[in-house]
């Protein structure tokens, strides 16, 4: 090969090597911007007046005087869309009966809309569900619900050729020649007065419990769920898993039965997660009865299980790692096995056994599956430290799938489950960074 | 070895064919010395089906240095650390006939190597200290076999280091890390290491195959300090530090003890045939 060709094939190397380092870096960039972007948005944004209604009203937080002055200013604007409400209610009565019927029709959505927009109207029976008691508490979705509120939605269904668009119509025009007409401009107009948005950090969405399914209210029961699980599941595999390492590394001798183990240990860091969740139903709630059904302690086990290999292998790695001399050093001093394994071989593994600790750790942060059928419930409050034998858990990874996908309300709340991606993302960056952090630590330690 | 012992020296240097060869100056006898204090009778090593040491019979003096030379692969390091059953580490590993220090079985049924290994140290080819720092490296030892009173700890790693002639250079660092010193000040470390745990024999396994000259004079210094006092088993490739350094020198080849004699007859008047063709450098 001459000089010419081996240039442009290194070239062409370092090239590729370049761009899917770059590629990777776009793709992380597009993955992680909106999640990062809309995540923070959970916790800062532009609240309504409702919102701090809320926060009193559920949590008890807020200046009492400082609401009660607000909420009269509101109540001024309200006053006048009241007041126009029940004037075209009147004005209904007076009508002839088929036109009553037909103005009727279209006025039940129209109060529905404006109730969604800012709150239950006077009159109507006090809601059970705490979402019906407040209007909008985000002032984007206010915009949002503004524009539901101004136009009716309508599709076009004239041409079967091609998909059936949608188009608006405006409520005013449907009220034409009627008192109702204001009110449009008049809600439009007088939208900010009445809802007050203001820049808000809400950090209580990190340490809130949740009111009404996500509505409203934070994710702690699902970060805590998240740290309970993930620590249990850390509690059984991290000792099992470095005992089970020192055996392979240090007592295993070789033959068939010791490859058999090890064998299976690597199969076993290869069975897919949800397997190791049926397994976790299977065997840990139904035969063993670790508990009567979900709980905190059945789903750590199941995700102890499925960490386990991880752990060893890179806890094998570690102990392979520290070099023979340091061995040795200390058997040649009178030191006993165990004794060399305990004071020199572990201390010198330590930085690789953590790293792959809080990298599993991370992982089981993370994982859906393995919790679906052994611990995770999609709503609950935050358990005490002493339920976690019995209880089920909210835990991030599930209840971010739940609002995705199961969720009553999922498009309504796309700010929570953005929040929850965010918190489980920074979640387990935070972990490994502190094992790179960790092991820097103790390497540098280790070498003086 | 003093400069002036090793001026002496260089007044013995005896040509052979085409080699010089130094010999060690007159060393006074050492009393209380001279005993057999490890002993091999028909000792055999092997390596799974292989015989790496077959039938030594030796009688190793105590309180004298003795080398081990001989070419790569012939056994010489095995044998050594046959005597401290650092071999246990291998597997495949085991032995035939008997191994004796101080009269028991080495590799006697109940035997405990790790009372025995506290008896025999050992210093390896690579200086290895743990990644601590220089006091707790020399505390090990003493710590592991139950003593924590840190100021009988501190009077030991004193003492140590200066048997070691380290403590003049590290006395005012005992805290920091022991991988922060150079080769040759890491390879009197652990033979500081070696002697906090008060043994009785030394084992060098090539002590200063990894340290340049002048650590490797330091230590061969250091071997002179300690002859008297402890029985000194040392392996190397260096034919010249073996004369310099030991009373008696044994030559291996191919797992066959050749030779064993007072190093300045072997070096001088060898024996065997092959024993004069390897000091004189016709193989290696």
């Amino acid at each position: 090969m001459n000089l010419g060709t081996r240039k442009i094939l290194d070239r062409s190397f370092t090239a590729v090597g370049f761009g899917s380092i770059a590629v990777m870096g776009i793709a992380l960039l597009i993955v992680l911007a909106p999640i990062i972007y809309n995540g923070i948005g959970s916790v800062f944004f532009t609240g309504t007046l409702e919102h701090r209604n809320m926060l009193f009203n559920e949590f008890g937080r807020g200046d009492k005087e400082e609401l009660v002055k607000e909420n009269a200013a509101s109540e001024v604007y309200r006053k006048q869309i009241y007041g126009m409400l029940d004037a075209f209610e009147a004005e209904l009565e007076t009508m002839e009966p088929e036109k009553k019927q037909d103005y009727l029709s279209k006025y039940g959505p129209v109060r529905t809309a404006l109730q969604t927009l800012i709150g239950p109207l006077p009159g109507e029976e006090t809601a059970i569900l705490t979402r019906y008691k407040y209007g909008q508490t985000r002032w984007e979705k206010a915009e949002e619900k503004l524009h539901e509120f101004l136009y009716e939605a309508k599709w076009d269904y004239s041409n079967p050729d091609v998909m059936a668009k949608e188009y608006f119509v405006s409520r005013a025009a449907e009220f034409e020649g009627t008192s109702l007409v204001k009110l449009f401009p008049y809600v439009e107009k007088h939208l900010p007065d009445v809802l007050r948005p203001r820049f808000t950090v809400y950090w209580g969405f990190l340490t809130d419990s949740s009111v009404d399914s996500h509505i409203f209210g934070g994710i702690w029961p699902e970060i805590q769920g998240t740290f309970f699980l993930a620590v249990g599941a850390m509690l059984f595999a991290f000792p099992l898993g470095v005992i089970a390492a020192v055996y392979f590394t240090e007592y295993a001798r070789e033959g068939f039965f010791n490859s058999i183990l090890r064998s299976a240990n690597s199969t076993l860091a290869g069975v897919p997660s949800i397997v190791f969740g049926l397994f976790g139903l299977a065997f840990f709630i139904n035969t063993l009865k670790v508990s009567e059904s979900k709980s905190v302690l059945a789903g750590s086990l199941t995700l102890a299980i499925m960490i386990l290999p991880t752990i060893i292998r890179a806890a094998e790695e570690a102990i392979l790692s520290v070099p023979k001399t340091y061995k040795e050093a200390s058997l040649s001093l009178g030191s006993t096995k165990w004794n060399t394994i305990m004071t020199v071989i572990l201390p010198a593994a330590l930085p690789g056994i953590l790293t792959g600790g809080v990298i599993s750790l991370g992982r089981a942060a993370g994982e859906t599956a393995p919790i679906i059928f052994t611990a995770a419930v999609s709503v609950g409050s935050a358990i005490g430290l002493a339920d976690v034998f019995s209880s089920p858990t909210p835990a991030l990874s599930w209840n971010i799938y739940n609002l995705a996908s199961e969720h009553e309300a999922a498009a309504e709340i796309r700010h929570v489950q953005y929040g929850m991606v965010l918190a489980l993302v920074s979640i387990v960056l935070l972990l490994n960074l502190s094992a790179i952090f960790l092991r820097a630590r103790i390497s540098k330690k280790l070498k003086g | 070895m003093t400069a002036d012992s090793r001026e002496t020296s260089q007044k013995e240097q005896v040509k052979t064919a085409n080699r010089e060869i130094y010999l060690p100056s007159e060393r006074k006898n050492i009393s209380g010395g001279g005993t057999p204090h490890v002993v091999a009778k028909d000792f055999s090593i092997y390596y799974g089906e292989f015989e790496a040491v077959k039938k030594v019979n030796a009688d190793i003096l105590s309180r004298y240095v003795t080398a081990i030379i001989g070419p790569s692969g012939c056994g010489k390091s095995t044998f050594l650390r046959a005597i401290n059953r650092m071999n246990d580490l291998i597997p495949s590993c085991h032995t035939t006939g008997a191994l004796r220090f101080d009269g028991e079985d080495i590799y006697g049924k109940f035997t405990d190597e790790v009372l025995l290994r506290k008896k025999i140290g050992m210093v390896f080819q690579k200086p290895n200290p743990f990644p601590k720092s220089i006091f707790d490296n020399i505390a090990y030892g003493p710590r592991l076999h139950g003593l924590n009173d840190r100021k009988q700890l501190a009077e030991i790693v004193e003492r140590s280091l200066r048997k070691a002639a380290l403590w003049d250079e590290v006395s005012d660092r005992l805290d920091k890390n022991a991988l922060g010193l150079s080769g040759g000040q890491q390879q009197r470390l652990c033979v500081a290491r070696a002697l906090a745990v008060e043994p009785e024999i030394l084992l060098l396994d090539e002590p200063t195959s990894a340290l340049d000259p002048k650590a490797t004079a330091k230590i061969e210094d250091l071997i002179q300090e300690l002859r008297g006092s402890y029985t000194i088993m040392i392996v190397t490739h260096n034919m010249q530090q073996a004369s310099r350094v030991s009373d008696y020198t044994m030559f291996f080849y191919e797992g066959v003890l050749v030779e064993y004699a007072r190093t300045a007859q072997l070096f001088t008047n060898p024996k065997d045939r092959m024993t004069e063709d390897y000091i004189t450098g016709r193989f290696s």
